[in-house]
């Protein structure tokens, strides 16, 4: 098969939106955090967990659903801890957030042993399946790709709208900008700098446990160890790229995935044979840190960005 | 609420907030291990028995806290000029390959001669591998923390298909290890008979020996002035971005050494599981040791004695292996907001 034509099939299309989907919802939550001025290291480790809860939540007898709500509320519970050692505290962002995913992955696999300690390969749940949009699901080529996926990949493209919005046209995001860029500014408006930062970084971290549940409640139907291996850290450097902006962000996220599908599928042609697959599972590492080097030049940093805010200094 | 920095911190303030958190680390693993169904007061005595109880305890804790202390040398070297080296794991792995490239045969000298070229040829590896997102970080301003933890992941997948390729050992029975060091490659024992290899002797003189950079060097004081703020530092003439090339080269060698002292001193060949994750680990031990090169080698024989304590707890009492990790992560976050009591009280508004 050649490449064109890998590339102009609607189940390579369709392949790149599932999988950008999970790095979609955990990009807008560190966005979230950043953007508000937190870098959230966590977000490895929240997003295993967020993984483990919304399917061990759905194996336990709830709907998928609620096994999502699940799945955010331990990303939150992660989030809150992160938030209250480097906002009000304002320890080191970097020892917090990677204490945080030390902390959520350990406690996951702890969690996951204890609930099932015989069993050798984990059971699986009935996943979301896919809803066909009438008539949309019928456009040749952009119809399989983006009307037949998932109920999870539609909310992630409908949040981009949603967190976009929230961000430009509404006071709680320009608060929550300002926030990031000039919190004195901020407090000087009478508006709480520790409440908006821990709030975005609870919510944002919510995100990111819905972005690890989509690998276990709709890619996959069960939940492996490693199984999120280094999608967090992919995320950070997508929120880089996507210069701190949903659309752009939402933009390099399927690129991403869009590089990512085609690998699996270069691979199984001849001319993958030949190559080590190793080659193969690197790309998508070397592809993020290629964004990093050509975007980081022109990208905006939130000015306050990992700058801690104590409402006595001057 | 806000934090008021406390001019003279009694005796009380300044040992109470982390004797705290150490309680409370253990009072939050054993109401752990009682989910899992042990005996909640039993788990701390078994985890220091386990880490110290015997001979054979104490030497597992010492070999384990060996690569722990190069690793979180590695770490605080880099961390005091706010040079954020994530990437100790791929560090590692590069000084393991060129001790497995150049130990198994490949220059067939003595040990007295081959011994000190793998230390250097290791190092020198380590330095590269951080070197590359050093260059980028002062070059095009990349975040050097997404960078090295990248670099992990693809420097293991270079190792993965180094060990399925070229390095592969054709005795191996098919298993991705690379052939074994030959004898001179070997570090010796400290003592005949005791399982306890020449690199806890290394890892020891390279705590004093990066002491000694850090105080009695410029290039130890430039490193300080850079990361206390970068741009007064630059302001004072030093050249910042050369520090914090410099300052990667050291700690990419030093993390480089804990793959070799595993390679050359405990495993004798390369695999891919030849660190179960002591790149980060030696994270929690610098910021135990508050980046101070001599606490390391106390952080990391406590993090080793919890390692091993909770292995040895685990297999008695069928509590997951995971615990120690648990613990680890709750006293770093725990000891962190600690020490940060003992400087500063919280006022409420």
């Amino acid at each position: 098969m050649d490449i064109l034509d890998i590339l102009l099939s609607a189940s390579f299309w369709a392949a790149a939106i599932r999988i950008a989907s999970p790095l979609i919802f955990a990009t807008l939550g560190e966005l979230i955090c950043e953007r508000a001025g937190v870098l959230n290291l966590g977000i490895e480790g929240i997003m295993v967990a967020g993984a483990f809860a919304g399917w061990m939540a759905v194996y336990s007898g709830l709907g998928l659903w609620p096994g999502v709500a699940v799945a955010m509320v331990v990303g939150m519970g992660f989030g809150a801890v992160h938030s209250l050692l480097t906002v009000p505290f304002g320890l080191s962002q970097h020892v917090v957030g990677l204490g945080v995913t030390l902390l959520a992955t350990s406690s996951t696999y702890y969690a996951y042993r204890l609930a099932l300690p015989e069993v050798t390969s984990p059971p699986k749940i009935t996943a979301f399946q896919p809803w066909e949009i009438p008539v949309l699901s019928d456009i040749p080529l952009i119809g399989p790709a983006l009307f037949s996926q998932t109920p999870l990949t539609y909310l992630a493209f409908i949040l981009v709208a949603v967190v976009s919005l929230v961000l430009y046209r509404t006071p709680l995001g320009l608060a929550l900008r300002a926030a990031g860029e000039n919190p004195a500014a901020v407090a000087a408006q009478g508006l709480s700098v520790t409440g908006l930062r821990m709030g975005a970084v609870i919510v944002g971290s919510g995100l990111m446990a819905v972005g690890g549940a989509f690998l276990t409640m709709s890619a996959f139907d069960s939940f492996f160890f490693e199984m999120v291996n280094g999608r967090g850290w992919i995320c950070i450097a997508l929120v880089v790229f996507g210069a701190w902006k949903p659309g752009k962000a939402l933009l390099g996220a399927v690129l991403f995935a869009a590089f990512d599908a085609l690998q699996i599928r270069v691979q199984q042609t001849p001319l993958g044979a030949d190559i080590p697959y190793q080659i193969f599972l690197m790309t998508p590492y070397v592809l993020s840190i290629l964004a990093l080097i050509v975007m980081s030049r022109r990208a905006e940093v939130p000015a306050a960005l990992m700058v801690p805010f104590n409402k006595g200094e001057r | 609420m806000r934090l008021e920095p406390i001019a003279n911190p009694s005796l009380a303030r300044s040992t109470l907030p982390p004797a705290l958190a150490i309680a409370a680390t253990v009072v939050i693993s054993s109401l752990l291990a009682m989910l899992a169904g042990a005996n909640p007061f039993g788990v701390l005595g078994l985890i220091l028995k386990g880490a110290a109880g015997s001979q054979f305890a104490v030497l597992e804790t010492l070999n384990r806290a060996t690569p722990l202390i190069f690793t979180g040398l590695a770490v605080a070297v880099a961390f005091r000029a706010r040079l954020w080296n994530i990437g100790a794991e791929a560090q590692l792995y590069a000084g393991a390959l060129l001790t497995v490239v150049l130990g198994t045969g490949a220059l067939p000298w003595s040990a007295g001669a081959l011994l000190p070229v793998l230390v250097l040829t290791s190092m020198l590896a380590g330095a590269v591998v951080l070197l590359v997102p050093a260059l980028l970080k002062v070059r095009f301003g990349v975040d050097e923390v997404v960078t090295t933890l990248l670099f992990n992941f693809i420097f293991l997948l270079f190792i993965s298909l180094l060990l399925e390729g070229p390095l592969k050992d054709p005795m191996g029975m098919g298993w991705p290890k690379s052939e074994r060091l030959i004898a001179e490659a070997r570090l010796p024992r400290i003592v005949e008979g005791l399982r306890l290899h020449w690199g806890f002797g290394l890892a020891l003189i390279a705590a004093g020996l990066v002491w000694i950079v850090e105080r009695r060097t410029t290039l130890g004081y430039e490193m300080r002035a850079v990361g206390l703020n970068r741009e007064a530092a630059r302001f004072a003439g030093i050249p910042v971005n050369m520090v914090l090339i410099k300052t990667a080269l050291l700690s990419g060698g030093l993390a480089a050494l804990a793959g070799f002292s595993e390679v050359a001193g405990l495993k004798g060949s390369l695999t891919l599981d030849l660190s179960p994750g002591f790149g980060y680990t030696g994270i929690i031990v610098a910021m135990l040791a508050l980046l101070n090169p001599l606490g390391v080698v106390a952080a990391a024989l406590f993090v080793a004695g919890i390692f091993v304590g909770a292995d040895s707890m685990s297999r008695a009492v069928g509590v997951p292996t995971y615990l120690a990790d648990i613990m680890l992560a709750t006293a770093l976050l725990l000891m962190v907001l600690a020490i940060l009591l003992t400087r500063f009280r919280v006022v409420r508004e």
